[in-house]
């Protein structure tokens, strides 16, 4: 009884510590604003973060706004509504879909490669190497990917947003024949610039912040074998993943809670 | 020669999603970047406005001519007072134009209509509309019936 106790006791300091560290080494990056110097070094991350994630977000966010477009129609043709297709596809997009599933792609296909690196130059022991040359790893090798993924993932949010709205109007307009008219100034009729994408876009700052430190931590702490790269980077996707998730209800709760 | 690519692509997709930004801003929610549309407003009360929400749009004979800037409640007659803002581009509108609650479609939101008066004299800016009907509400219709199918 006392020994399960104790490994429940001992498993919690061990999270709590971990998740210490992990602040500390978050606050140590950002403390440090990126001078001038740094630029080329962003540039590099956000080509590598940014740059590299446009094809997959782009495919991505135009499936996903030709599926909505579709059931909305399918099942507001029968109230004889499809006039509002346009304002549900917009406001499902703004509010829910576009931060929540461009940070998921993120995490898979940014937050991934990120841990990877870190984790494997910390394996062939270029970080300690970094250190004993005097050059901070924290502000080298971790700020630069914390900057680029705040710079990018709201970028990616509003571009996923546009492709899917675009995604969607083909679907609705073109295919479906809903009057276009009615589609753009449902859309606009309803939508807010502050309460829907302003809110959107904040969710998709706050998501920027919880899946770049991750998979910067992860990276960072990674057990110095293979074998620890490779569950590195596993944990990075699936600790991300829930993080998103959960964070999304907790935020559509704050932001959109008093619905009238 | 290399970086040069990365810098370009890098400047290309900042660029690309600021446009983003700014078509969702512009076309999506509709909002004029320019300072907004010149036009004036008018106030009108109504025993009812049940269902009318702020940025409804102002209609007369069908077309949209302005929008409703905001929604408050005169506690002591028991009104609404609702203001609105009718771009200048409209032309006047005369002294005793009507104003009434009405709702588009059988589940689409309510809205105003504007119907034409004749009177000589033209609404200025920060007027009152006078002619005013509130929203038919439903509950209180089959009420009515109700009492008089009673009687």
């Amino acid at each position: 009884m006392f020994l399960l106790l104790r490994v429940f006791g001992q498993r919690a300091l061990s999270r709590l510590e971990t998740l210490g560290r992990a602040t500390v080494m978050w606050a140590q990056a950002l403390w440090g604003l990126p001078t001038l110097g740094d630029v080329p070094l962003l540039m590099r991350q956000i080509y590598n973060i940014g740059v590299l994630s446009l094809i997959i977000v782009c495919l991505s966010a135009f499936s996903i706004g030709a599926v909505i477009s579709l059931q909305f129609y399918t099942q507001l043709a029968r109230f004889g509504a499809e006039s509002i297709v346009g304002l549900g596809l917009a406001l499902t997009l703004l509010r829910e879909l576009s931060p929540v599933v461009t940070a998921l792609l993120f995490a898979g296909r940014a937050g991934s490669a990120i841990t990877a690196e870190i984790g494997l130059m910390k394996t062939t022991e270029q970080l300690s190497s970094m250190e004993m040359m005097g050059v901070d790893p924290l502000h080298r090798i971790v700020a630069p990917r914390l900057w680029a993924g705040l710079i990018c993932l709201p970028l990616l949010t509003a571009i996923f947003s546009v492709v899917a709205i675009y995604g969607g109007t083909v679907v609705a307009v073109d295919w479906l024949g809903v009057d276009i008219g009615s589609f753009w100034s449902g859309m606009r009729d309803g939508v807010q610039l502050g309460r829907d994408i302003g809110n959107g876009m904040l969710k998709s700052v706050i998501f920027a912040i919880v899946v770049t430190w991750i998979a910067v931590f992860q990276g960072y702490d990674t057990v110095p074998t293979a074998e620890g790269i490779g569950e590195a980077t596993t944990r990075t996707v699936v600790y991300s993943s829930i993080a998103v998730l959960a964070l999304d209800f907790v935020l559509t709760l704050v932001m959109f809670g008093e619905f009238k | 020669m290399r970086m040069r690519t990365v810098e370009i692509s890098v400047g290309a997709f900042v660029l690309a999603g600021l446009v983003a930004l700014t078509f969702l801003a512009v076309r999506v929610s509709g909002v004029n970047v320019g300072g907004g549309d010149t036009g004036y407003s008018l106030l009108a009360r109504f025993n009812d406005v049940s269902g009318l929400r702020e940025r409804a749009k102002v209609t007369m004979a069908g077309v949209t001519i302005g929008r409703v800037a905001s929604i408050s409640v005169d506690a002591e007659y028991g009104e609404a007072i609702v203001t609105l803002t009718v771009s200048s581009g409209v032309g006047p509108l005369a002294l005793d134009t009507g104003a009434q609650v009405v709702t588009e479609g059988v589940m689409g939101g309510r809205y105003i209509a504007l119907s034409p008066g004749a009177d000589e004299e033209y609404l200025q800016d920060g007027d009152e509309i006078t002619e005013t009907q509130g929203a038919l509400v439903l509950e209180n219709l089959i009420g009515d019936l109700v009492t008089s199918l009673g009687n």
